[in-house]
């Protein structure tokens, strides 16, 4: 018997939001839903949301589950997390925010948060009409093919998740829990993202302990700022997205946004302020990031 | 917490009344070791001798031909390695594809070793066809193993016909009979059996006994190495209390044979009532079937959240969804039978015992259409939306 929580149970037995919303009678009010998993897989998720347009605001958020216990629970979770943020505010919330909300979930159900992190997600990027990658197609980037599991969806939850071990990251997105013939290369790639961690780490230490009182040439800076765009790169190919230096003119960083990040105005604000105070940290404090069209 | 209504059998049985008043004495009283040169541990072997002859009674096999275990799994594992030990220069073996872990799980590591094993598929309902195992049979096969009957669906295999295709090329006919003891008459004296293996929990005896039965003749090799317990057969001071317990549950379990009709009219009614909500299917060979086991699926919902919904009515089953094992594919036994993923994620399990009551029948009757249908009002998977479902199946089930 799996040791669930008070709150899941609560939230299993009594589920808040549950259903789905009536398209918009009004103007200014939009209603989108976003899906993730399959009847196949052993859970999906249907969330739905009505945004405010103008504000950007989710005035409801519901749930349509098919799945175990904790998979309902996270879904309804999800739900009364995001109510009243904004869209910008809903894409900061991460698989462990549910998890946390529900007081913790058994690791081997730990893939019902990420459910609802990715149903959110996908909610979002329909609203603004971000196409998703279909991994389904990109066999390239696909590691484990029983669950249809990306690179770059095993790279996010073991980043944000701090995950060390195979199994850890089959309980969070399956990836590894078919015929595990992705065990090896599962484990190969945590290795990576171990090793780019702790050279990123050893670097942004060498680089502060030199920053101090530093007077650069234009070529060392703009080197520089090159590097801190090379490490914030995983991250934003993570969520779909990219990021590309065009221009350094004096205190003014110009960078070319793409994929995911670039084709909404409210994500590029939120990505230029997370670029900006790295360059600010790590290179010189009165850096402006624009970005180009 | 609501009185219990124990509807999961054949993962453990409640141990009989009768059988804890008769293991009682032998945790007090008589504690002497029944190898020991003095009456005092002499008449625990007395008593032990005549747990022999009550589960040799229940088998319809002679005394001799009963080596008592720890469990079902130890009494497969010695079962399987005695047989290959009895013919080494054979290398071929075979097993079914819906076996206890047990059993796949050791038969997987006896291919690292260089056997070759053909694991014989089952159809919808999860029978076997013994042409496949005909077809597969050589004179370099050193063993059939096959379960009796299926814990998850309770389809009974023919295992008499298999044994006798078995015979014929000289292979170990091993059965894990482990649910079939106490639910079907058996008689090894009739019997195509080799090495039959019974778990003492599953007939109301308690955990941590069960017992191998070994034809007489068998070139048998044990797996524990010791003392002479067992007649070497199985080393090692034996269970006293649990072995006598195991005796008198056998007994009980004889004289309840003539009565499992009950059992299965109760099972029957379970049945019909649960078919009545609408999208439910049955999972398993009807017509060869124990008598107290029933697996219905129910479409659209997720096993877990069903049985966390019949525990908040103190309702206890099983089910073989992934979610219930932490494993992620669901049970490799619905799956070997080519189940849609539509039925096999709520799939549930009710197994009765000798002590399931009409009411607790009437009970589970009268919740069980409630939670369908709360968990079917939660699930996307509803008439409206049947299109993503099919769209999706076939996308996952394209990139397996």
């Amino acid at each position: 018997m799996w040791d669930y929580t008070e709150k899941v149970l609560d939230l299993f037995y009594n589920p808040k939001n549950q259903g789905a919303i009536a398209d918009a009678d009004q103007t200014g009010i939009a209603v989108v839903f976003g899906e993730v998993g399959s009847i196949a897989c052993g859970d999906a998720l249907r969330l739905h949301l009505k945004i405010e347009v103008d504000s950007d605001k989710i005035l409801d958020a519901r749930f349509q589950t098919f799945g175990c216990t904790s998979a309902i629970a996270s879904s309804s979770a999800l739900t009364e997390i995001i109510k009243g943020l904004t869209l910008d505010e809903a894409l900061n919330i991460s698989n462990r925010d549910i998890a946390d909300y529900l007081g913790g979930l058994p690791e081997a159900k730990m893939h019902c948060s990420v459910m609802g992190q990715e149903a959110l997600e996908a909610a979002i990027y329909k609203y603004r009409g971000i196409e998703v990658e279909h991994h389904e197609e990109d066999d390239g980037n696909l590691i484990c093919r029983c669950f249809s599991v990306s690179e770059n969806r095993i790279r996010r939850v073991v980043i944000e998740n701090n995950l060390t071990t195979v199994e850890q990251v089959t309980s969070y997105v399956k990836a590894g829990g078919g015929c595990s013939a992705c065990a090896a290369e599962i484990e190969d790639l945590i290795t990576t993202i171990q090793q780019e961690k702790e050279i990123t780490a050893a670097r942004v230490a060498a680089e502060l302990e030199t920053s101090q009182n530093r007077s650069l040439t234009t070529v060392q800076k703009i080197s520089l700022i090159q590097t801190v765009l090379q490490d914030v790169r995983p991250i934003l190919i993570a969520d779909g997205g990219d990021v590309e230096l065009y221009d350094v003119e004096g205190d003014v960083v110009k960078v070319l946004l793409k994929g995911a990040c670039g084709t909404c105005e409210s994500s590029t604000a939120t990505l230029k302020n997370a670029i900006e105070v790295r360059l600010r940290e790590r290179v010189l404090p009165n850096l402006v990031v624009e970005a180009v069209a | 917490m609501n009185t219990v209504i124990y509807l999961d059998n054949n993962a453990t049985t409640q141990v009989a009344p009768e059988v804890v008043e008769t293991m009682l004495p032998y945790l007090t009283q008589y504690y002497g070791n029944p190898s020991s040169m003095h009456s005092f541990g002499g008449q625990v072997g007395k008593a032990l001798k005549q747990a022999r002859v009550q589960i040799a009674s229940l088998l319809g096999a002679e005394e001799s031909e009963i080596v008592f275990t720890s469990c079902g799994t130890e009494g497969n594992n010695t079962a399987i390695r005695a047989a290959i030990a009895a013919q080494p220069e054979r290398k071929h073996l075979i097993t079914t594809q819906v076996e206890h872990a047990c059993v796949l799980n050791l038969f997987k590591q006896l291919e690292k070793q260089g056997y070759t094993v053909t694991y014989l598929s089952v159809d919808g309902k999860g029978q076997l066809d013994l042409m496949e195992l005909e077809a597969a049979i050589t004179g370099n096969t050193a063993l059939v193993s096959m379960m009796y009957a299926n814990n998850e669906t309770g389809t009974v295999f023919p295992v008499e016909q298999a044994g006798a295709i078995a015979k014929e090329y000289g292979a170990t006919f091993h059965v894990d009979a482990v649910q079939v003891a106490g639910k079907l008459p058996l008689n090894m004296k009739t019997s195509t059996i080799d090495l039959m293996t019974i778990s003492g929990h599953k007939l109301h005896a308690s955990k941590g006994v069960g017992a191998l039965y070994v034809r007489r003749g068998f070139r048998f090799r044990p797996l524990l190495i010791g003392g002479h317990q067992e007649r070497g057969r199985r080393a090692g001071t034996e269970n006293v209390a649990g072995i006598i317990g195991l005796g008198k549950a056998a007994e009980l379990a004889q004289l309840y044979l003539a009565d499992v009709g009950t059992e299965k009219k109760l099972r029957d009614r379970l049945e019909k009532g649960l078919l009545a909500i609408p999208n439910t299917e049955i999972n398993g060979d009807r017509k060869n079937r124990l008598p107290n086991t029933t697996n219905i699926g129910f479409k659209y919902i997720e096993g877990e959240a069903i049985l966390l919904s019949l525990d908040q009515y103190g309702i206890c089953a099983s089910s073989g969804s992934a979610c219930t094992s932490g494993s992620l594919e669901p049970s490799h036994v619905l799956r070997a039978m080519g189940l849609p993923y539509t039925i096999l994620h709520g799939s549930i399990r009710f197994s009765l015992s000798r002590y399931t009551t009409e009411a607790e029948i009437d009970r589970v009757l009268e919740v069980m259409p409630g939670i369908v249908d709360r968990l079917r009002a939660l699930s996307p998977f509803n008439n409206d939306q049947a299109e993503w479902l099919q769209d999706r199946e076939e996308v996952v089930l394209g990139a397996r």
